[in-house]
């Protein structure tokens, strides 16, 4: 044996950590990574986000390239987590705008006084209905619903009518189809969640789950493992042919195919859906309040408007925004969705989810 | 006091000074933990903390069953990881047989994998169609033993191994000369002497499976959930500070309370022993041993081989068929979005980052170890113990509480890239550590005094006499934290910048989008995670660094 031979590669991790140290070197006060060098932005605002925030770099270079404002992004794990870290550092943000706050979370975050209003001359191209807050302390900025999706395959080869409402899941010829997530570690398991008591009211939501547990639903801990590991329609590869998604999954189903197929492999139960309403806001205590407003603004506007379905796989709320080629074949936008206000989410969302864990797993 | 009143003040001169230097080599680690870990956890604890609330925590009867479910399950797992790991340390340090080494490296490999990626690969081998669904395991605690065990192999390999390796195989021959059976010469003379090993590899194991968070959520079904899960809920989801910070306390002194225990097993250790080169005590497999190699890799095949031969068969997957659909999509898809990371870009900060924590973590925990290892006084117990704590504490607390510390001058790192390596040094530390003391402690002490008497500063007895005894263990060490390092997930996803994913967060990113090529790059991006890490432990202990038969 002739271990000896084997330098280099130590020497080759030493090298990098060396790097590291040259990386961590350069990046006082937050200076934009990588394309930013030559160019003298007048001002950098910090977007704090949620780690599944996407956009084109094109798109927002031409923000950049029109108002002189470099974007640097700030994205720390889920919607959830970033409202929680702007609101523990208030007294010091971490950012200048913030996105990603949603009509589920959205009470606590103006309970605490995150963010200053301001509204956007570009809300006249919004609809009232996904205005969150009339004091504009947030603008909206997409909506996604949170729907059942059905495998297409499983319902077709075993000549059963996919559902077409919630209350088909707790019908005995659905036993063991269906898979949710936990409300109380997933966000599409805390929509669909609000769904149920949106359809159902106060009084008759938990008997819908009980029954729902009764025909043996799955539970499962996240988005992922549901759909992944436990759903048996397109990329899942489980044999539940029932699971708690999005209503753009379908159009993402054939966009992340080789080949793409002519028919989404998924469909989704309309009268299930949920509405979520991300919103933006400029967070108290920036020092570039006037830039933080054209920012706003450009997140309404129609390049960011347009670009959001294939980025994000949400839906647009800027009427004039045209949808992608792809959603408009393959996706459904319920008319008519199912949803709650802010303040009843806010009052009540915890006691809710107690209730379910006590429904449903206890 | 004894008479001789000369020699008394010299002894005491010199353990005076010999004090002096345990403070000077503690006060490293001590200001690192300080800084990193003590004060941003006790910030955030103490915005919590609130008497009444700790009460109504802990009298909750639901929370008292989380607590006793964390407790049980961190147990069992430890139980069923020795069990089945400590043969396998056995065999890899003592059986010379083709591949020894690439066998070595791959036992590592299931550390690094994100627990959400190790969980979808047991779901489908367990769950209801897979290959092994008649066992019946899915969604059961028996499915969170196996995962816990699968991932934690390596940390019985590589710590028991490492002392393994060296124990002079004269010992137990000299027992079985003397009319003991082979179980016997086992029981009475290698355990005792292996004490330390396992007691540091069970602790670590312990710890691992006490804040266990991914594995639980996706294997142990609806209702099962750990204090680490409630912590994460309470901080993350509800930012209800009060609860996280009973949740908290509690956590930190069921820690307390096992490293506690686990002192008091190092405190009976053996004495110093006589190491011995680790390639002198190879020996050749024959007979019942080659049944017992052939029985352990099967174990190893079977438990690590499985559910990582699945995902890399996943990778490949294409329609009904197999390609290179995933492979090739790695580089192209989603080009132009902020959100596009190419697998090159996210291994190359994976890689600089586990680098520079690496090194920061063999400087803390390095110097710690000398300085546990040197003395056996309750001061040096004690700093053992608190040396264990960030092992122990929820990744969630410890990142909003960099939040909200590291936030002013003279420390303003939010937002740098500095904080990342930080936060991996933290739990890498602690298995430098305890790769280090068992080995630091057999060094038998009289070859120190020899070299002290003779007139060498303790510098000189330092790098003379210790350094080539434990350079084996140093790099065991060293790769232990590049492993642990690149497959930190909870604090890493927290603090690095979403322009510099590791790769184990651009797995994740793939994850969270339907679509089978999604699927597919997140499976073939794990296949190249895995196979660096294999590569780098490869590279870190082919080194030589001055060996025991230097001696």
């Amino acid at each position: 044996m002739s271990p000896r031979r084997r330098r280099p590669p130590l020497a080759v991790l030493l090298a990098l950590s060396l790097l590291a140290g040259a990386c961590g070197g350069d990046d006082e006060q937050g200076a934009p990574p990588g394309p930013a060098e030559g160019s003298d932005p007048a001002v950098t605002l910090r977007l704090v986000t949620h780690d599944s925030f996407a956009a084109s770099e094109e798109v927002l270079a031409g923000f950049t390239e029109a108002s002189g404002i470099e974007v640097e992004l700030i994205a720390n794990g889920d919607a959830g987590l970033v409202v929680n870290q702007a609101i523990l550092t208030k007294e010091d943000p971490l950012g200048d705008v913030l996105f990603g706050v949603d009509n589920t979370l959205l009470t606590r975050a103006l309970d605490e006084g995150i963010f200053v209003p301001y509204e956007s001359p570009l809300l006249e191209d919004v609809d009232e209905a996904y205005l969150l807050d009339p004091q504009h302390r947030v603008t909206p900025v997409d909506h996604g619903e949170v729907c059942l999706n059905y495998d297409r395959a499983h319902f077709d080869e075993a000549e059963l009518a996919p559902p077409d409402d919630l209350d088909d899941l707790v019908d005995p010829a659905y036993r063991g189809l269906t898979v949710v997530e936990d409300p109380s570690t997933s966000s599409p398991g805390l929509a669909f969640l609000l769904a149920t008591v949106d359809r159902y009211g106060e009084d008759g939501w938990r008997d819908w789950w009980s029954r729902l547990r009764d025909n043996d639903v799955l539970v499962s801990p996240g988005w992922e493992d549901a759909y992944y590991g436990s759903f048996s329609g397109g990329s899942g590869e489980g044999d539940r042919p029932i699971v708690v998604s999005y209503a753009s999954s379908p159009p993402v189903e054939v966009l992340n195919a080789d080949p793409r197929p002519a028919v989404a492999p998924t469909g989704v139960v309309e009268a299930s859906c949920f509405r979520q309403v991300e919103a933006a806001g400029i967070l108290a205590g920036t020092e570039h309040e006037e830039e933080a407003r054209e920012l706003v603004d450009f997140l309404l506007s129609l390049p960011f408007q347009e670009d959001v379905p294939l980025q994000m796989f949400v839906f647009p709320v800027n009427r004039e925004a045209q949808l992608p080629a792809l959603f408009v074949e393959h996706a459904v936008v319920p008319d008519d969705p199912l949803s709650l206000p802010v303040e009843e989410i806010g009052a009540n969302r915890e006691r809710w989810v107690e209730e379910w864990l006590d429904t449903v797993v206890r | 006091m004894r008479p001789g009143a000369t020699s008394g003040a010299a002894a005491r001169r010199l353990g005076a000074r010999r004090g002096v230097s345990w403070l000077a080599v503690a006060a490293v680690p001590t200001a690192f933990l300080g800084v990193f870990f003590a004060w941003p956890v006790a910030a955030i604890v103490a915005r919590g903390l609130d008497g009444g609330a700790v009460v109504e925590v802990l009298g909750d009867p639901g929370l008292r069953r989380v607590a006793w479910f964390t407790l049980w399950q961190a147990l069992a797992s430890t139980v069923l990881t020795l069990v089945l790991a400590v043969p396998g340390a056995h065999v890899l340090a003592r059986y010379d047989f083709r591949g020894r080494r690439v066998v070595r490296a791959l036992v590592t490999v299931p550390f690094v994998l994100p627990s959400v990626v190790v969980g979808t690969a047991f779901v489908g081998l367990l769950g209801r169609g897979g290959p092994l669904a008649p066992l019946g395991l899915d969604r059961s605690v028996v499915a969170v033993l196996v995962a816990h065990a699968f991932f934690n192999y390596a940390v019985v390999v590589r710590t028991v191994g490492g002392l393994w390796a060296h124990l002079d195989p004269a010992l137990e021959e000299s027992a079985r000369v003397l009319g003991a059976s082979r179980w016997q010469a086992f029981r009475h003379v290698t355990l005792p002497l292996l004490r330390p090993a396992l007691a540091a590899a069970g602790a670590i194991v312990f710890l691992f499976c006490f804040t266990s968070f991914g594995v639980v959520l996706v294997l142990g079904g609806p209702g099962r959930t750990t204090i680490e899960v409630e912590v994460y809920r309470q901080t993350a989801q509800l930012l209800d500070l009060r609860a996280a910070a009973a949740l908290t306390l509690l956590q930190l002194a069921a820690v307390v309370a096992l490293v506690a225990v686990h002192a008091r097993a190092q405190r009976r250790r053996a004495g110093a022993l006589r190491l011995r080169p680790a390639n002198e005590v190879l020996v050749r497999p024959r007979g019942r041993q080659r049944l017992l190699l052939g029985g352990n890799l099967l174990v190893m095949a079977t438990l690590l081989g499985v559910p990582l031969v699945s995902l890399v068969e996943r990778s490949f997957a294409s329609g009904d068929g197999y390609g290179l659909a995933s492979w090739r999509a790695l580089s192209s898809s989603r080009r132009g979005s902020t959100l596009f990371v190419s697998p090159l870009e996210a291994l190359g900060s994976s890689l600089t980052y586990a680098a520079a924590a690496t090194v920061i973590s063999m400087v803390v925990g390095g110097l710690a170890a000398f300085a546990v290892a040197r003395h056996t006084t309750v001061a040096a117990r004690g700093f053992d113990a608190l040396l264990m704590l960030p092992l122990g504490t929820s990744a969630v607390t410890v990142g909003f509480g960099f939040l909200i510390t590291l936030d002013s001058p003279p420390l303003d790192l939010r937002g740098s890239a500095w904080l990342v390596p930080l936060a991996q040094a933290l739990v890498a530390t602690p298995l430098v550590v305890r790769s280090l003391v068992p080995v630091l402690r057999s060094v038998d002490v009289r070859l120190k005094e020899a070299a002290a008497t003779l007139g060498a500063p303790p510098w000189r007895v330092l790098r003379e006499v210790e350094l080539p005894l434990v350079g084996r263990a140093l790099l065991v060490g060293a790769s232990f934290a590049f492993a642990v390092s690149l497959g930190e997930f909870g604090a890493t996803v927290f603090l690095a910048r979403p322009d510099r994913p590791t790769l184990p967060m651009a797995i994740v990113r793939l994850l969270g989008q339907p679509g089978a090529l999604n699927l597919g790059q997140a499976m073939a991006m794990s296949t190249i995670l895995l196979l660096v890490t294999a590569a780098a432990v490869l590279a870190i202990e082919g080194r030589r660094v001055g060996e025991v038969s230097e001696l």
